[in-house]
């Protein structure tokens, strides 16, 4: 090697090294595992809060994002995915790595107000523009020839709550008849083509692929299609009743601790509450907690009838054990 | 009498021989060009300026980096196993023989799906030495070693496959000849047997690389989907596609489809030029 090309080599490495050297500012980053449909929520949130800590610490943060059915992701935290917090579609999946992976304390819901869900939605229908199969309500879900797109309970939040609000809906019918209800949602799973395994997927089947006539939908992913596709494609379809879903979030404090981020998980789920946070929930058409706020963003979601999970199915536990688990009634009910 | 003409009996007529060959041709023109061509005008359909965009933004980037280090360590790690394992198994007699062959089979017989799972049900939190790596804080699935396991389990028979027919078709007998004229083990190997299976050992490389790089279910299981961090190139194009972002999905695709078409055409020269030097199968 000559002299001059040792000097420029050394000139290199010195100018990577500088480039690589870290600034005064720490540099830190945080895992968040979230469900299907809150890619673009998150998205736009993670930039929202890294300026907002960066005003408050001093510090860079980066917020890595994993999304995956709600099912799925709970599966993969208790298998070792280093998750700091988890944002999932039900209070169940959390429920479940505290009960088997011991990541977080079982009381874990009550750590956070309102049940630890920064932010509800619902379920309602998406169909193609103009409704050609004349779909108002659930019970147009059940007719012959009406081809319905859901995404499937084993791994999906969504579809959990999807599969809930038309039971609910179905006892609420028959007043209260257990057994009247199985028959309208068997019916009405006799209608579903195609089970995918994330609400996202399903998403894309009823949109990209052109499959099925309606689209039993998160209310925000409904929303997002039409912006995504423009509402002369598709529409959205309030049904007469549905569920109010309550999707949590929670620090898993093994790894939070693990990764010295107690401090950052904690405030990355605290600001989801403060006005801004609940803004950026608005304008991706979830529903605050705060009324102001979806004002301030121009969005408001009309209201409709809404039950909850526990006044109709007594809980998340007593529902998955009934419906969801290994011969629940979703397993004798859906042949495929 | 003018003899009359026939065919020979293991001849078809024209009209078959011409019906064949357009079947064949439309079926390659339905299943193979066409969704290359697709790829590559929606990858463009709005310009070079947006292409250039989505396969350098960061999280782009990172996925091609993590596709290219994972093949970095597959493919290497299985030419030294492949040559290994082919070497031993052409030139020597040993119990088992047969027994090994399947082994090394297995990986084609097995969905790559399960291929993924073993590894989360081995080094997974509930897995088999899962708590033990995480006392240990030491992290296989989910992160970069697991997808570099799975992708190195789903390659594994490439090499290996490639080099077995052709060793055995050249028999021993240089060997032993170098070996009586006083070569020592290495030497025997490096002069005359490597020499002998180049070609074969690169149609392997080839091979296992474009699978390397291109392996999705395996991967999908052991990755974790974190976005900049964990995603190769093909999980990148799942996640692009499913937000909605046509133009870019098909942009990193385009990448993976040129990498395969770069592989088909490098393949199809090592046929056409060294095909006598290759496995017997492809001759």
């Amino acid at each position: 090697m000559t002299l001059s090309s040792t000097r420029r080599a050394l000139a290199i490495v010195l100018g990577l090294s500088v480039l690589a050297s870290p600034s005064l500012a720490a540099q830190r980053t945080l895992l968040n595992a979230s469900y299907d449909p809150t890619r673009e929520l998150y998205q736009e949130y993670n930039a929202a809060f890294a300026k907002y800590w960066k005003g408050k610490s001093g510090d860079d943060v980066t917020v890595r994002q994993s999304h995956a059915g709600s099912g799925g992701q709970s599966r993969a935290v208790i298998d070792g995915l280093r998750a700091d917090v988890v944002t999932l579609a039900l209070a169940y999946d959390i429920d479940t790595i505290a009960a088997r992976a011991k990541s977080l304390p079982p009381e874990w819901q009550s750590r956070l107000p309102n049940n630890s869900a920064p932010y509800t939605s619902t379920i309602v229908f998406l169909v193609r523009k103009g409704n050609p199969k004349g779909i108002k309500d659930w019970p147009d879900l059940v007719k012959p020839g009406v081809a319905v797109i859901t995404p499937n309970p084993k791994t999906s939040g969504g579809a959990r709550w999807n599969y809930l609000a038309a039971w609910g809906y179905a006892l609420k019918a028959n007043n209260g008849n257990a057994a009247a209800a199985e028959r309208f949602v068997g019916q009405l799973y006799k209608n579903v083509p195609v089970l995918d395994s994330g609400a996202r997927g399903s998403t894309i089947t009823f949109t990209q692929r052109g499959l099925g006539d309606v689209y039993i939908a998160w209310e925000n992913e409904a929303y997002l299609a039409l912006d995504e596709f423009g509402a002369d494609k598709f529409e959205v379809v309030m049904p007469s009743v549905s569920i109010l879903a309550e999707p949590p979030v929670a620090v898993v404090d093994r790894v939070a601790e693990r990764n010295k981020n107690r401090d950052l998980a904690e405030e990355y789920l605290k600001y989801l509450y403060s006005a801004e946070g609940q803004a950026i929930i608005a304008r991706h058409y979830y529903r605050p907690r705060d009324a102001a706020a979806a004002s301030a963003a121009k969005v408001q979601l009309p209201d409709i009838e809404l039950f909850t999970i526990d006044e109709v199915f007594g809980g998340w536990k007593k529902a998955q054990a009934e419906h969801f688990n290994d011969k629940g009634i979703f397993d004798k009910i859906y042949k495929p | 009498m003018a003899p009359k003409r026939t065919f020979a009996p293991i001849a078809e007529s024209p009209k078959i021989r011409i019906g064949l060959v357009l079947l064949s041709l439309i079926y390659i023109l339905f299943f193979l060009v066409l969704p290359v061509v697709v790829v590559f005008t929606e990858a463009f359909s709005r310009g070079f300026a947006h292409y250039l965009e989505a396969v350098t933004e960061p999280d782009a980037q990172a996925a091609i980096k993590l596709t290219l280090l994972v093949a970095a360590i597959a493919v290497p790690a299985n030419v030294v196993f492949g040559v290994a394992a082919s070497w031993a198994i052409a030139k020597f007699d040993f119990v088992g023989k047969s027994f090994l062959i399947t082994l090394i089979d297995l990986p084609f017989s097995v969905s790559p799906v399960i291929s993924g799972l073993i590894y989360v049900l081995m080094f997974g939190g509930q897995g088999l030495i899962g708590p033990w790596l995480d006392e240990h804080d030491i992290q296989i699935v989910y992160a970069v070693p697991g997808i570099v396991l799975a992708t190195v389990f789903v390659t594994f028979p490439f090499v290996a496959r490639e080099l077995i027919p052709l060793m055995q078709e050249q028999g021993a007998e240089e060997e032993e000849a170098a070996r009586s004229l006083g070569a020592s083990g290495w030497q025997t190997f490096w002069r005359v047997t490597l020499p002998n299976i180049k070609w074969g050992l690169l149609y392997g490389v080839l091979l296992c690389n474009a699978r390397a790089m291109g392996e999705f279910g395996a991967v999908s299981v052991v990755s974790g989907h974190i976005r900049g961090f964990t995603n190769t190139m093909p999980l990148h194009v799942e996640i692009l596609y499913n937000e909605y972002n046509l133009p870019a999905a098909f942009a990193v695709a385009s990448l993976l489809a040129f990498l395969a078409l770069v592989t088909l055409v490098a393949k199809g020269i090592l046929e056409l030029r060294y095909g006598h030097e290759l496995a017997p199968v492809h001759h």
